[in-house]
Parts: C-alpha cells; sequence; structure tokens
C-alpha cells in the first residue's frame, strides 16, 4: 500500500489547506463538544461502503445488506458509495438528511502502534509524533489557550488528558448526580484550608461547577415529571451536556466506552448496533436540547482508531488503523462524506488489512477549529504544533 | 538497613512537643477536645520520618500499625512488612468475616462451573417471564461474588499486619488489570487476586506474571481463550508486551506481537467439567488445570521467532520460554521498577533511581521485595515522604484506619460505593492499562468535591459501616473521635495555619473529622 503517494496525488490534485483563505470574524458563541468513542468503534459497518464488493466479500457474517427500503435491516443511503448502520435510522439519519451531518472517511492517527491506550492518549494529546511526548500538554487545553471567552468542561469522571496543561479545566461526570451534603459554610472552610496551595483552583472551580451541576440537575428534575419516560445513560448524560452548556460553558469533552467489538459484535441487530443506537439517542437527544443554541453549536466524533476490514474468526473485528470521523452541528455544512477517499477495495487497505489514514486527524481538526473560531495559522500551530491544518468547508 | 534511627528520648520529646503545637483551641464548646495524654501515648510515639514511613508503607497509619513499628523499630518493621509470614495473620474479627463468605467456602473452581450451569440453566427456560426471573437471580448470585471479593479485599487493607503485602496485592491487580463486568470475570475475580496476584506480590516478577497468565480471568478478559491457530486474536500478546512486561516503545515490533500470539494459540479457559475432544496424536499435550485448559488442536505448532530469537514449536513449553525472555528482559527491569517508584515515590522518579532498582531486579532475578528495598532505602523516597496525594482507595482506606483503628467493620458496602464514587472501584477499571497512578488522575475539581463529600459521611459517622442495614432497621450514626481521641493526635501529620484556622472553626466534632478529613494534610501520605 502507497499511503504516501495517495496523499502526494490528492495534494496534487486540488490542495485542501487553508493557505490565502478569508475567514469571518470570531465567533465567541461557537459551542464545541468533543465526543471520544474509547475502544475504536467499528466505523466500517456503521458507515458502511455499500458500492465495494471486497466489503461484501471480507464479512461474510458481519456485513450490512445495500440499502433496500424493504428491509429493516438493510443500511440507509448516504451517497452512491455509502450508507449508515440501520440502528441510527431515527436519530442520526434524519440529522444527515437534513445536511447537519457530515462523516469523513479514512480519518485517523499515523501512530500505527494499534494500542487503544497509547494511541487514545497520543491523539488526546494532538502531538506531533516524530517528537518527544509532553504528557501535560493535551490539544484542547491548547485550543481552549488560543480562544477568549472560552469555558471549557470535561464531561467525565477523570480530567481527560486531552484537557491536561494550561488552567485547570472543570470535570463532573453526569450519570450520579446527588444534592451536596458538604454546605456553603464548610464548603468557604474547605475552600480556605486549599489557599496557596497547588490545588486551590480545582478545589475552588469543583464547588463553583458543583453548584452549577446542581442548579441544572434541579430544573431538570422538575422537567422530568413531565416527561413520561427518562433517558438513561449516554442519552441522559447527553442531554445534560446540552443543559450545562447552554450558556455555562462551551467547550466540551465526553467520552463513551464499550466499543472494542473482538467478539460477536452482530450486524444490523446485536451488540454493536444496540450500543450504537444508544450513541444516537444521546447526540440526536443532544441536538434537541440545544434548542436554538444548535445552529452554533459544533460536534466532533473521534475515536482512536478503526478495526480490521476483515471480520476474525469470533465474528468480530481486530486493532485496525483509519477510521470515519463525524462533525454533526446546526450550522454546518453536511449531508455529504468529506476529506480526501479512495475506493475501497483490498489494494487501498492499509498493511492489507486495515482502511488507510489519509485524513491526519490533526490536519482535519486544524481546519475545522480554524474555520469554527476564525483562528489564524500561527495560531493553529499552537493548538497542533506541526501539522497542515486541511480545511473540509464543514462550518 | 539505612534508616537513621534516633535515641527513643529525642523521638518522644519531639513527638509530645508536636502533639501539644497541634493542639487547637475549640471554638465551640461542641468541638472541646482533651489534650493528649503524652504518657498514654509513648507506645505509639513515631519521629516524623518514621510516621511519614508507616503512612506510605501501609494503607495510612493508626494506632496499631504505629505501635508496631514503634515496637520493633524501623528495620525490623520494614523486614517485615517486605517479608511477611506466608500464612495471614488478620485478627480474629476480620478473620471470621473472611471465612463465612461464600467465596472462602467453595472451591473457586466449583463456584465458576455451578454458576455458568446456573446461567446457562437460565437461558434455556422457554417461559419469557421465569426466564427474566432465573436470569436476574443469576446476576445477583454473580454480584454477590464480586461485592464479597472486595469486602474481602478491603478487610484485609483495613486490618493486615503485613500492610505492604496489601498495598502490593492492589498495585499488581492494576498492573495486570483486569474488568470485572466483562463476562464472567466477577465469578473468577476474587481467586484471580488471591492466588494469580497476592500469593506472589512480594515474590518473584516471573511467578507473578505466569500466574496471570495461567489465571481462567486474565484469559477471558484480553481474548485469549479465543485465540486459536487459524483465528490469531493479538489482544492478550500485544498487552502482555505493553503494559504487563517491556512497555511502550521499548523496541518490539507488531512481528513481535503477532509471533507471540501464536505462542499463547491454545492457552485458554474451560468453564464446564467435561474436556474437548483431543486427536489421539496430540493428546499427551492436553494440559487441565481447574479452568485453565492448554488445548494442543487449538495451538499453531509452527515455529516462531521472537525477538529475534527462534522458538521451536512444541506447544506450552513455547509459552514458557517466552515468559522467560520477557521477564529477563532489560526493558521490563526498567519498566516494572519504573512504575513501583512512581507508585510510591513520585510522579517523576529520577533516572538514576529508577536505573538502580531495574539493576536490583536483573541481579535478583526480579525479585520484588529486593526491588522495594532498594527503593526503600533511597534518599529520593525518604525525602518524598508526605508528598504523594492520595489516590481515591488511599483516601477512603486511610480515612477508616485512622477514625475507627482496630475497631472491626461488618459491612463494606459503603465503601465499595465511595470508591465507586470516586472513580477506582475495585475490579471496576475497564481497560487492561489499569487506574492511573500520577497526581494529575485524580486532583480535577469534580474528584476534590467528591472526596470532601466522602470526607464529611466518614466524618460525620453516617456510613452503615458496622452494621449491615436492612429496610427496617437503619444504622445509627456512629461519628470517630479523629479530633478528641488523644492516641490519634501524635498520627496527625503537621498541619498548616490555614487547616488550624478553619478546625478551630468547627461546630461538632463531626464538622471537625470532615474539615480534618478534606484537609490537604490528609490528601497525602
Amino acid at each position: 500500500m502507497h499511503r504516501r503517494d495517495v496523499l502526494k496525488a490528492l495534494a496534487l490534485a486540488g490542495p485542501l489547506t487553508i493557505t490565502g483563505r478569508l475567514y469571518a470574524a470570531p465567533q465567541t458563541s461557537t459551542r464545541l463538544l468533543v465526543v471520544f468513542l474509547r475502544g475504536a468503534y467499528d466505523a466500517a459497518n456503521v458507515v458502511i461502503p455499500v458500492s465495494s464488493d471486497f466489503y461484501y466479500r471480507s464479512r461474510p457474517t458481519l456485513a450490512i445488506a445495500r440499502p433496500n427500503p424493504a428491509d429493516p435491516n438493510a443500511a440507509l443511503p448516504l451517497n452512491s458509495d455509502w450508507a449508515l448502520n440501520p440502528a441510527l435510522k431515527d436519530t442520526l439519519y434524519p440529522l444527515y438528511q437534513k445536511g447537519q451531518l457530515a462523516f469523513i472517511p479514512f480519518a485517523g492517527t499515523d501512530d500505527t502502534s494499534r494500542s487503544h491506550f497509547e494511541t487514545q492518549d497520543s491523539i488526546e494529546l494532538g502531538q506531533a509524533l516524530n517528537g518527544t511526548r509532553d504528557f501535560q500538554s493535551g490539544f484542547m487545553s491548547r485550543l481552549a489557550d488560543q480562544l477568549t471567552d472560552v469555558k471549557p468542561i470535561a464531561f467525565t469522571d477523570q480530567l481527560p488528558v486531552t484537557f491536561r496543561g494550561g488552567p485547570s479545566v472543570p470535570n463532573m461526570g453526569l450519570n450520579a448526580v446527588t444534592k451536596p451534603g458538604v454546605d456553603d459554610r464548610q464548603a468557604a472552610l474547605i475552600k480556605g484550608m486549599y489557599r496557596g496551595t497547588s490545588l486551590e483552583p480545582s478545589v475552588a472551580q469543583g464547588f463553583a461547577v458543583r453548584d452549577q451541576v446542581y442548579e441544572t440537575m434541579s430544573a431538570e428534575m422538575q422537567d422530568a415529571s413531565r416527561n413520561a419516560v427518562s433517558p438513561r445513560g449516554f442519552e441522559l448524560a447527553a442531554r445534560r451536556i446540552a443543559g450545562l452548556m447552554n450558556g455555562r460553558f462551551n467547550l466540551g469533552f465526553v467520552d463513551v466506552g464499550g466499543w472494542d467489538t473482538h467478539v460477536n459484535q452482530g450486524a444490523a441487530t446485536g451488540y454493536l448496533a444496540t450500543h450504537l443506537a444508544e450513541l444516537g439517542r444521546g447526540l440526536a437527544g443532544f441536538a434537541q436540547s440545544s434548542g436554538s443554541a444548535w445552529t452554533d453549536t459544533v460536534v466532533v466524533v473521534i475515536s482512536e482508531f478503526g478495526r480490521t476490514f476483515r471480520e476474525n474468526g469470533d465474528r468480530g473485528t481486530d486493532h485496525g488503523h483509519g477510521s470515519v470521523y463525524w462533525v454533526m452541528g446546526g450550522g454546518i455544512k453536511g449531508g455529504r462524506l468529506a476529506g480526501a477517499q479512495v475506493k475501497v477495495e483490498q489494494a487501498s487497505l492499509f498493511q492489507n488489512r486495515d482502511y488507510p489514514v489519509i485524513n491526519e486527524y490533526r490536519a482535519v481538526l486544524g481546519g475545522l477549529f480554524g474555520r469554527l473560531y476564525g483562528l489564524q495559522p500561527n495560531r493553529l500551530q499552537k493548538v497542533f504544533p506541526g501539522a497542515r491544518p486541511k480545511d473540509l468547508g464543514l462550518a | 538497613m539505612a534508616f537513621a534511627l534516633l535515641s527513643s528520648q529525642i523521638v518522644r520529646a519531639a513527638v509530645i512537643a508536636f502533639s501539644v503545637a497541634m493542639l487547637f483551641a475549640p471554638a465551640k464548646p461542641g468541638a472541646a477536645a482533651p489534650e493528649p495524654d503524652p504518657v498514654a501515648n509513648q507506645d505509639i510515639a513515631l519521629s516524623p520520618q518514621d510516621l511519614g514511613l508507616l503512612n506510605r508503607i501501609t494503607w495510612g497509619a493508626n494506632p496499631s500499625s504505629a505501635r508496631a513499628l514503634a515496637k520493633s523499630g524501623t528495620a525490623a518493621f520494614l523486614d517485615q512488612q517486605l517479608h511477611p509470614p506466608k500464612a495471614d495473620r488478620l485478627p480474629a474479627h476480620a478473620q471470621t468475616q473472611i471465612d463465612a463468605l461464600t467465596i472462602s467456602q467453595t472451591p473457586p473452581a466449583k463456584l465458576v462451573i455451578d454458576l455458568e450451569q446456573q446461567r446457562r440453566d437460565a437461558n434455556a427456560i422457554a417461559d419469557p417471564e421465569q426466564k427474566r426471573q432465573a436470569r436476574r437471580t443469576y446476576r445477583q448470585a454473580l454480584a454477590q461474588v464480586g461485592r464479597e471479593a472486595a469486602a474481602r479485599s478491603l478487610l484485609r487493607d483495613l486490618y493486615s499486619p503485613d500492610q505492604l503485602k496489601e498495598q502490593l496485592t492492589w498495585f499488581w491487580f492494576n498492573h495486570f488489570n483486569v474488568h470485572a463486568n466483562k463476562g464472567n470475570i466477577r465469578a473468577l475475580i476474587g481467586d484471580y487476586e488471591e492466588t494469580a496476584i497476592r500469593q506472589h506480590a512480594l515474590g518473584k516478577f516471573r511467578d507473578l506474571l505466569a500466574a496471570t497468565l495461567h489465571h481462567p480471568a486474565m484469559l477471558i478478559y484480553l481474548d485469549n481463550n479465543r485465540n486459536g491457530v487459524g483465528r490469531i486474536n493479538e489482544n492478550y500478546a500485544r498487552e502482555i508486551m505493553e503494559l504487563h512486561t517491556m512497555g511502550v516503545g521499548s523496541g518490539y515490533t507488531q512481528a513481535d506481537v503477532q509471533e507471540l500470539a501464536r505462542i499463547l494459540t491454545g492457552v485458554g479457559v474451560n468453564l464446564t467439567s467435561d474436556d474437548p475432544k483431543v486427536r489421539p496424536a496430540l493428546r499427551d499435550q492436553f494440559v487441565r488445570d481447574g479452568l485453565f485448559v492448554f488445548n494442543p488442536n487449538r495451538h499453531d505448532y509452527g515455529d516462531k521467532t521472537f525477538l529475534g530469537r527462534r522458538i521451536a514449536g512444541s506447544g506450552l513449553k513455547e509459552v514458557d520460554q517466552a515468559l522467560d525472555m520477557l521477564a529477563r528482559a532489560p526493558a521490563t527491569s526498567r519498566f516494572v521498577s519504573r512504575k513501583l517508584a512512581l507508585y510510591f515515590v513520585s510522579d517523576n522518579p529520577s533516572q538514576d533511581l529508577v536505573e538502580r532498582m531495574a539493576a536490583t531486579f536483573r541481579k535478583t532475578d526480579g525479585d520484588i521485595a529486593a526491588v522495594l528495598k532498594t527503593m526503600f532505602e533511597s534518599a529520593e523516597f525518604k525525602n518524598s515522604l508526605g508528598t504523594r496525594f492520595k489516590d481515591p482507595i488511599h483516601f477512603v482506606v486511610s480515612a477508616i484506619r485512622l477514625a475507627y483503628d482496630d475497631r472491626p467493620i461488618v459491612n463494606a458496602a459503603p465503601i465499595q460505593g465511595w470508591l465507586n464514587r470516586m472513580a477506582q472501584p475495585l475490579y471496576g477499571h475497564q481497560t487492561p492499562d489499569g487506574y492511573g497512578l500520577a497526581e494529575a488522575a485524580w486532583v480535577s475539581p469534580g474528584q476534590m468535591v467528591t472526596r470532601f463529600e466522602i470526607a464529611r459521611m466518614i466524618g460525620s459517622g453516617s456510613a452503615p459501616l458496622f452494621r449491615v442495614t436492612t429496610a427496617t432497621e437503619p444504622s445509627l450514626p456512629h461519628a470517630p473521635r479523629i479530633a478528641d481521641d488523644p492516641s490519634l493526635t501524635t498520627l496527625r501529620p503537621p498541619l498548616s495555619p490555614q487547616t488550624r484556622q478553619a478546625l478551630n472553626e468547627a461546630i461538632s466534632p463531626q464538622d471537625w473529622n470532615t474539615l480534618f478529613l478534606a484537609s490537604p494534610e490528609f490528601m497525602r501520605r
């Protein structure tokens, strides 16, 4: 596989860099949520290369049927080459049809360790691969540094690597929120004890976010009595995120695990489809709960790598390389597959086993952030040092 | 042993002076605390250095452990911690609780096979409602086994005199992490912790590595039970090299991972009482030990080239050869030493310290106690005492040890709940990398406020630790006496003026406890 040659050919065919482009004024109202699918989701069975006979030969038990309106288990057409997993029929497919969702195939990192942990860290850090790594500098933290009026937050129990470095970023997992027991008097005394220590900012911010989250939850609990069905799992968290990003925070990160499908992953139904449906309900719920702010909101869905193009002996897939990234938002130019593409056939596989990466994530995200925030190339270099931002015209 | 021992008079004088200095003047009568009685505390009087050591190598200083250290002296105490007797020597109350558990009374293989049968029987039921009930009963039984394992582990952390062994049990479990929620691993988790990890926690690294490799929990967790000739699954092979032995970027290649995966073909589990059918020619190669199985039918008998060496196809023997190479690789000695130093010394242990530990590792063929001794004797270790940020389990266990000493808890469920809330439940890390050991993993704003909530629950004594709760008989609060127990004042770290000021404003003993357990000083070990 001559991946570099493909890249060169693409560069000759039509440069997609941002050089010379005019920018709109920085949009401070922009809200960005990055969703990390940890475990490497099986991109080839979510955005399906239905025009590829090789796909159907490679996945005798896992392949999802070509679009067919009469078959509820058939894929849903995106264009003549690609189709969507039917588990997303009622949630994300409508957003695609409205032009609010785009997919970037062959996306990912040039890191080929195929290790979850190595690659997740590497992507969250967003640093060049050929230097020494600074584990205390994540790309979302560096992005926050370049923005004014930025209010970052991680909706996770632990602060993710991507928010390491820079000023302290609050974090709060959203699946179990209860009324605080430490009262205001105690909170003030505790903050006093930490004055002048290295943990002072973290403690002060913790109490501030705690109060904000609880306020949002209280409103939601009142709403809940009017809803027949209350959402659970990721959908619940995603709707809460929408509430918290409504004015309080504008740069968020959340992760969703459970994608490491080595065994019995299922096809149009089964484990992956069920998990995907929950993700779809969450993201659609996030869009809906964002209300009018959805127009200024962008959601980016990423994962550490793709999975082997051929199914393994256990009706599952192993660690691969290229993935498919998603970009959603009320104001994006979606409804299409964006970025460079190659024909899906055996000859185009990386190491004869995986999707290649021809839309490198630092270039793609850099290009997107440039458009979204009107960041000049010198500032984008601070976010993704050494990367060449590639504008896919999504924002 | 290089620890300088001060003369006992100096120690006592210093500690008494220190205790008096630490007295706080209660602002309100509710928080009144009597002055500590120096005479009563002489047997647990420790130098600041010894107190720091005690807090580092145990799950948290309490009067009993302080007494043990003071009685035997630093060097002998450390030696006992590094070389504990083989048999457990828990206090009777804790041992009785452990002995009463189902996981103590049922052979592990039987427990798993029975539960597995229960699952199959439930799934075979035709009537949907009966099936639902049966599946629920199965899940409850499985959950109960998991809770028992966690309770046993916490009882040992709280009460075992062999504290270093228990701390290393957590450390090595985390190093060879498996996740209880995958498949039926919950049924195996207690046995994994007990036989694969704990028995080798202070022994030879090679034995520890081999014990995890032969345990069904690991083989299920990292899918090696699915790894067979012609159906290669490289998940476990990769993690052995990346996380368990040599470490990422230490020089091995994707080809080495693939070859190790081939070596590991046929290494798996059997959760039934029946043996698989094996071709007659290979029958003498078949191995079964409890639930562990080596099935020659599934093994790739071709020759392999692993880390530059040819390994002739010979069955399970290949695995031993590969483990020898991995356990003796210089990269492994460094990777494992660095991780131990990260846990016990600092986020950035010096290259020099790691190299010295690694040299001991290589010289002793991976003797864990010897590597630890090298670390404990280093100036870097001694200078770091009192600075390591407690991860959630250190925070919770040290608080309960300090608050209640050897007063036996009978219900570990609240502790398990707190660990959940702080995102560090036992057996609950989904990915094989284990929980982060650096301070940055645990000091985020959300983590800190959750920790304060738990400080309040422990400090107010509202959690039912001393009674198994029922719906009709809720537990009465039992607040600990951290503020006014004279023996505890000598176990406090030096407190900053801000902390003393906040404690002075406490409005009740419970409030004082909460603030103390939430203080910056209590967050470090």
